[in-house]
C-alpha cells in the first residue's frame, strides 16, 4: 500500500516532534524519519489532536532541521521480529541487532506492548526454582512464574547475586529447556560486560537473548527495552515452551527515563516528579511474567533496582513492591560487614513461597523453619538495639544467646561464597543447626512434632 | 453499520476527544473507532466530548467514527453471576477466553450473563396481581446454595399481565408485563439492567447491631466490623493486606462474597480462583466459589476499566443485598482505584490537588463507602453490604491522601504494621493504632455468642495491651530485667496474648478459623494466668519461678492445642497446676 510521505515538521522539543496536516495515522503507530543526509530515525505516535500528530523520536532529535525531514508512517505499532534464532543474540533496546550479525529472519512479528494475560487463563505458580543461595531458597523461595525483584543500592553486589542466580538456577524434576532474557537499561559499559562475561563462562550465552541499552544510549530505547525483552520472553515461553528467566537491570534507570520523557511531554508530575501512571506502566511490564494454563513454558522475572539513597519508600521500589510477588532486599549494613550476598532477610519476602514449599515440594519442615528463622532473627534485632543502649554485659542470658545466634546466622546462613551452590537439604539443616543455639522454649513458631524430628536440640 | 455524526478528534492514552453534534451525553457509554471499543463520556465542552476508553487505544485514528448508546455504563444483573470472574466492566473473563484465547484482545462486547442458558424458574405472580418495585416475582436455584430471587426493577410497579407459568427461561425471555396506572407496559425478565454509578434504592437504613464474624481473633475480639459497615486495611506492601482479605473472604459469615481485584496482581486472582474452588464453606459444606463473585481488573488491564470496577462490584453487591442476602465486598485495593482516577484526571489536564490526586477524590470515596449499609430492602427483607477496602499507602505512610480520606468514611481501621510483618506476626494488625467503632453497638451480640462477661474481658485485655505498650518503651531503654515483677508479669502475659491469641496462622488447619466460644475460652485462660500470677507476685514470689514451669510458652501454643481437641478446662487446670506448684514450693 502506498503511504504518503510528509515533508517538514512544525515543532521540535526534546525528543518530540510535531507534524500538521496529517491524516489517517493511528495512535501508537511507528514512523520513519529520513533526514537530509539520508540517515533514518524511528518515531512513535504519542498524541493525536485533529490533524496534528506528535512523534517521539527514538534516537533523539539532535541534528534534525524542521524543513529537511521526510516522515513516513508505517501503519502499525512497533513490532519485534522473533524466531528461534534470537537466542545467543544481542540487540539494542529497540530490538535492533547490535552484535553485527545482521537482522533476525523473523518467523513472527509481535507488538512489543503485548496484551494482558486473561486472569482466568493464568496458571498459579507452584514449582520452585532452586537457586543454591541459602537466604533465598530457605526464606524467600523463588517460584517458577514469579516476579521477584532485587532491591539494592549503589555499590552493593546485586549484579553478582543476579549472575549467581542465573548460573545456579535449576528446577525440580527438570522438564523443558531453560532460556535467559537479559535486559540492561541505562547500565554502565562494565556492568553489561560483567554479565556477558559471566554468561559466556557459564555457557549460558547460547541460550540467552540480550537487550542492551547503555547509559549513553537514547532514553526512548530505554523505555522500549523491557517491553522488547518481555515480548521475546513471552515468545520463548508460551510459543516455544521454554522456562524463561528474565533479568532486568536497572529499573531505576528505566523509571528515570520515563520521568524525563513524561516531563518533555508536559505531563502533570506526581510523586517526586514521576508520571502519575508509573504504577500502571511498571505493571504493564511486570505482569507479563507468569504461566498460562495448558502451556508448558513459564516467564520468571527478576528485576533489579537500586534504591535512591537506600530508601525503600522511594516511589520506584514502593510501586514495584506493590506489583511484584515479594522482594529480595539487600542491606547496606550486611554489605559493610563483608557478608555476601547481603540479603536483609526481614524486609525480604516471597509471596508465592507458601504454596510452593513443604511436603511434596521441598520438605515438610520448610515452612515452620523459615517462620521461626524470621521470628528469631527479628528478636536478634531487638536484642541488638537493647545492647547498644545498656551494653552487652547487662543483657539477660536469653538475649545474649540471641546475639550469638544472630552473628552465626548472618555469617553462615546468609553469607556464602560467590560460587557456592548449596542443596536444599544443606540449607534447611543449617537452619535447624543455627536455631539449636537458642533455648527450646523460644521456638514458639514450630510445633513440637517438627521440633522433635528436625531440631538437633541440646536440651 | 448505522451512520454516526461523531468522529475521533484526538487521542492521548486512554483519553479520546470526540467532535460532532452538540456533544455526547455526559457519563453515557459510547463505542469508539472501527473496533467499537467501549468508553464513557467524562466531560463535554461545546461540540467536543472527552471519552475515557476502557481498552488500549493503540491504532485509533483521527476521523474514525464514534457511536453513542445514550445509556450510562450499566451491568446486566440476573441469575448466573455466582462463581463467575468478570473484568472491571462486567464482561465474563471465561467467555472472553473462549473467544480470544489466553490473552485479552480488544473490542469484545459481551453481556455479564449467559443469554442462552435456561433457568428452572418458579414464577410467583399471575395475571391480575399488583406488584411493587423490588418485589420478588420468581425464584431459581443459582448454583448449589444461593437461591436467586428475581425482583421487579426499582421504579416499576403495577398490574401483572401476560404472566408465564413456572418453567425454563433464559434471562432475556419475558416472564410477564407490568402495566401501570397510565397503561404503560414494562416487560419483566429474569434480568435487569442497572447503571453502575447509581446507588440502588432500599426502603430504609437500619442500625448495625451485629458484627461480620470472621473467625480471625484480632478482628472479631478486638476490632470487629459491623454487618453493613465499612472497614479499611491500610498497610505497606508485604504487610499482608491481601492475605487478610483472602482470610475474610474465606471465613466470614456473609452469604455472598464479591472479591474485587482492582489493579492488583494476576496471580493473586488465580490463587483466589484455585483456592476458593477447592475450599469448602464451613456453613454450607459446598465449594466457596458457590458464594463468590470475582471481579478481576489486574494492574496491567486498562486503567479506565479499573476506575469503573469498584462501581461494578458495588452494584452487584447491592443487587444481592436487595434479595435479602448479607454481602461482603472485598476491594483490593482502593488505592489503585484512586490512582486510576488520578491518571485519568491528569490526562484530562484537570487542576491537581494533594499529591496530584484530583480534588474530587474525597467525594468519590464517600460516594463509594456510603453505598454500604444494613438495609430494609424494597421487598421488606433485611440485607446488608459490608465493605472491606484495602489501602496501599505510598511508602506505608498513613498520612497520604487516600488513607486519610478513607478514614473519614469508615469506622473500622485495621492498621497493618511493617515491623510486625517483618517479625512474621500475622495478621500484622497493630493493636495500638487500629480501632473499631462498631463494638459498642454489637455488644449485645457478643454477650450472646461469646458468652456473658465478654465485654468486660475485652476491656481488661485492651488495658493490658496498652500497659504493655507503655512498658515496652521503658524496656527499650533499660531492658526487661530491671522491671519489678508485677510489670514483668504484664509483659509476659501480653506476650502470651500476642503469640497465643493475636497471631493466627492462616495456613494451619487448626488455627485458621476460631469460633466465638473458643476465642472467649482462650482469653479467659490467659487472663486467668495473669490473675494467678498477680497472686504470686503479691506474695513476693519471683515471677521467674512461674516462667520456669513453661506455662507461658504452653499458652502461646494453645491456639493449636485447642484446635486439636484440648478444652478450656484442660488449660485452666494447667494454669492452676503451674501456679499451685510454685506457691507450694514457696510455703
Amino acid at each position: 500500500m502506498m503511504r504518503i510521505e510528509y515533508t517538514g515538521l512544525t515543532e521540535i522539543s526534546g525528543s518530540l516532534v510535531a507534524l500538521e496536516g496529517v491524516t489517517g495515522v493511528g495512535y501508537d503507530e511507528m514512523a520513519e524519519l529520513t533526514l537530509s543526509d539520508g540517515s533514518r530515525r524511528l518515531g512513535r505516535v504519542i498524541l493525536i489532536d485533529g490533524d496534528r500528530v506528535v512523534l517521539q523520536v527514538f534516537e533523539g532529535t539532535d541534528g534534525i532541521a524542521m524543513d529537511a525531514v521526510n516522515t513516513r508512517f508505517t501503519g502499525e505499532p512497533l513490532r519485534l521480529p522473533l524466531s528461534k534464532e534470537i537466542t545467543g543474540r544481542i540487540f539494542t533496546g529497540a530490538g535492533q541487532p547490535r552484535d553485527g550479525l545482521g537482522p533476525v529472519y523473523a518467523s513472527e512479528r509481535r507488538d512489543i506492548n503485548g496484551s494482558a494475560i486473561n486472569p482466568v487463563s493464568r496458571q498459579y505458580p507452584r514449582s520452585y526454582i532452586l537457586t543454591g543461595v541459602s537466604a533465598i531458597d530457605g526464606m524467600m523461595t523463588l517460584i517458577r512464574g514469579q516476579k521477584l525483584p532485587i532491591f539494592s543500592g549503589d555499590g552493593m553486589s546485586h549484579n553478582e547475586l543476579a549472575a549467581q542466580i542465573v548460573r545456579q538456577a535449576r528446577v525440580s524434576g527438570d522438564d523443558g529447556d531453560f532460556a535467559i532474557v537479559f535486559c540492561a537499561m541505562g547500565v554502565k559499559n562494565d556492568t553489561a560486560e560483567y554479565f556477558m562475561n559471566d554468561f559466556r563462562e557459564s555457557g549460558a550465552l547460547s541460550r540467552c537473548v540480550m537487550y542492551i541499552n547503555m547509559a549513553s544510549d537514547p532514553i526512548i530505547e530505554r523505555i522500549l527495552a523491557p517491553r522488547c525483552a518481555m515480548t521475546a520472553a513471552e515468545y520463548l515461553a508460551h510459543t516455544l515452551g521454554y522456562h524463561v528467566l528474565v533479568v532486568m537491570t536497572d529499573m531505576t534507570s528505566y523509571c528515570e527515563a520515563l520521568r524525563e520523557f513524561s516531563s518533555s511531554k508536559g505531563e502533570i508530575p506526581s510523586r517526586k516528579g514521576y508520571p502519575s501512571y508509573l504504577y500502571s506502566d511498571l505493571a504493564s511490564i511486570y505482569e507479563r511474567a507468569g504461566m498460562i494454563r495448558g502451556r508448558s513454558g513459564s516467564v520468571t522475572l527478576i528485576p533489579i533496582l537500586t534504591m535512591p539513597s537506600d530508601d525503600i519508600s522511594h516511589p520506584i521500589p514502593d510501586l514495584t513492591g506493590y506489583i511484584t510477588e515479594g522482594q529480595i532486599v539487600l542491606g547496606r549494613e550486611l554489605s559493610q560487614k563483608g557478608i555476601y550476598p547481603p540479603v536483609s532477610v526481614l524486609p525480604s519476602l516471597s509471596r508465592l513461597m507458601k504454596d510452593g514449599i513443604g511436603e511434596g515440594f521441598t520438605r515438610a519442615d520448610h515452612s515452620e523453619l523459615s517462620n521461626q528463622l524470621f521470628a528469631s532473627y527479628s528478636a536478634v534485632m531487638d536484642a541488638r538495639s537493647l545492647a547498644s543502649v545498656i551494653g552487652e554485659d547487662e543483657l539477660s542470658a536469653v538475649d545474649r544467646k540471641y546475639l550469638r545466634f544472630g552473628d552465626a546466622f548472618e555469617k553462615q546462613f546468609i553469607g556464602q561464597g560467590l560460587r557456592e551452590d548449596r542443596s536444599l537439604e544443606q540449607t534447611l539443616d543449617l537452619g535447624w543447626r543455627l536455631l539449636s543455639l537458642l533455648p527450646r522454649q523460644e521456638l514458639s513458631r514450630v510445633s513440637e512434632k517438627v521440633l522433635d524430628e528436625y531440631c538437633p536440640m541440646a536440651e | 453499520m448505522e451512520e454516526t455524526i461523531y468522529k475521533i478528534q484526538g487521542v492521548n492514552g486512554p483519553v479520546v476527544t470526540v467532535t460532532g453534534g452538540r456533544g455526547l451525553p455526559k457519563m453515557s457509554l459510547v463505542r469508539v473507532g472501527d473496533e467499537r471499543l467501549p468508553g464513557e463520556v467524562v466531560s463535554v465542552r461545546g461540540t467536543q466530548s472527552v471519552v475515557q476508553v476502557y481498552e488500549d487505544t493503540a491504532g485509533l485514528r483521527a476521523g474514525q467514527p464514534v457511536w453513542p448508546t445514550n445509556q450510562p455504563l450499566s451491568v446486566m444483573l440476573g441469575p448466573g453471576m455466582i462463581g463467575t470472574v468478570y473484568d472491571g466492566i462486567a464482561r465474563p473473563l471465561a467467555a472472553i477466553e473462549g473467544m480470544a484465547g489466553s490473552f485479552i484482545t480488544r473490542g469484545i462486547d459481551l453481556p455479564a450473563l449467559d443469554t442462552e442458558r435456561k433457568w428452572d424458574v418458579t414464577v410467583e405472580i399471575q395475571d391480575g396481581d399488583t406488584v411493587a418495585e423490588g418485589q420478588i416475582f420468581a425464584r431459581t436455584q443459582e448454583g448449589e446454595i444461593i437461591e436467586h430471587r428475581c425482583m421487579v426493577p426499582p421504579g416499576v410497579s403495577g398490574r401483572v399481565t401476560e404472566a408465564k407459568p413456572s418453567g425454563a427461561y433464559t434471562v432475556t425471555e419475558r416472564i410477564a408485563q407490568i402495566e401501570d396506572d397510565r397503561g404503560r407496559k414494562t416487560p419483566l425478565t429474569l434480568s435487569q439492567i442497572w447503571p453502575v454509578r447509581k446507588t440502588r434504592p432500599a426502603k430504609e437504613r437500619l442500625s448495625i447491631t451485629m458484627p461480620l464474624f470472621t473467625g480471625q481473633r484480632v478482628i472479631d475480639a478486638l476490632f470487629p466490623v459491623g454487618k453493613g459497615g465499612c472497614a479499611a486495611i491500610p498497610g505497606p506492601f508485604g504487610a499482608g493486606k491481601t492475605m487478610t482479605q483472602h482470610q475474610l473472604a474465606k471465613w466470614c459469615d456473609a452469604d455472598i462474597i464479591i472479591y474485587l481485584g482492582c489493579g492488583e496482581r494476576g496471580n493473586e486472582m488465580t490463587q483466589v480462583l484455585d483456592e476458593f474452588g477447592e475450599l469448602v464453606d464451613p456453613k454450607s459444606g459446598k465449594s466457596l466459589m458457590e458464594r463468590t463473585i470475582l471481579i478481576a481488573n489486574t494492574s496491567n488491564m486498562p486503567v479506565a476499566a479499573r476506575e469503573a470496577s469498584i462501581y461494578t462490584g458495588m452494584t452487584i453487591a447491592e443487587y444481592y443485598r436487595d434479595m435479602g442476602y448479607h454481602v461482603a465486598l472485598m476491594a483490593d485495593s482502593t488505592s489503585r482505584w484512586a490512582e486510576a482516577l488520578r491518571e485519568i484526571s491528569g490526562r484530562l489536564e484537570e487542576m491537581p490537588a494533594e499529591e496530584s490526586f484530583p480534588a474530587y477524590l474525597p467525594s468519590r470515596l464517600a460516594g463509594f463507602y456510603e453505598r454500604a449499609g444494613y438495609m430494609r430492602t424494597l421487598s421488606g427483607a433485611e440485607g446488608s453490604v459490608t465493605v472491606v477496602g484495602a489501602v496501599s499507602p505510598q511508602g506505608g505512610d498513613f498520612s497520604e491522601p487516600v488513607t486519610q480520606n478513607t478514614k473519614r468514611f469508615i469506622r473500622t481501621f485495621w492498621a497493618l504494621d511493617r515491623a510486625l510483618a517483618y517479625a512474621r506476626h500475622f495478621p500484622a494488625i497493630n493493636w495500638n493504632t487500629s480501632y473499631s467503632e462498631y463494638f459498642d453497638a454489637c455488644a449485645g451480640w457478643y454477650e450472646e455468642h461469646y458468652g456473658k462477661g465478654f465485654t468486660a474481658l475485652r476491656a481488661r485485655l485492651m488495658t493490658l495491651l496498652n500497659e504493655e505498650a507503655n512498658l515496652q518503651e521503658i524496656v527499650k531503654l533499660i531492658g526487661a530485667d530491671v522491671l519489678p515483677d508485677d510489670q514483668k508479669l504484664v509483659i509476659q502475659t501480653a506476650r502470651a496474648v500476642r503469640e497465643g491469641f493475636l497471631q493466627q496462622n492462616a495456613f494451619h488447619a487448626a488455627d485458621t478459623f476460631t469460633p466465638p466460644e473458643r476465642q472467649m475460652a482462650m482469653l479467659e485462660v490467659i487472663l486467668h494466668l495473669y490473675d494467678r500470677g498477680r497472686e504470686l507476685t503479691a506474695q513476693s514470689i519471683p515471677l521467674s519461678q512461674l516462667e520456669k514451669t513453661g506455662v507461658f510458652a504452653e499458652l502461646s501454643r494453645m491456639k493449636f492445642g485447642m484446635g486439636e481437641g484440648k478444652t478450656r478446662e484442660d488449660y485452666m487446670t494447667l494454669v492452676d497446676r503451674a501456679a499451685d506448684s510454685v506457691r507450694e514450693a514457696n510455703l
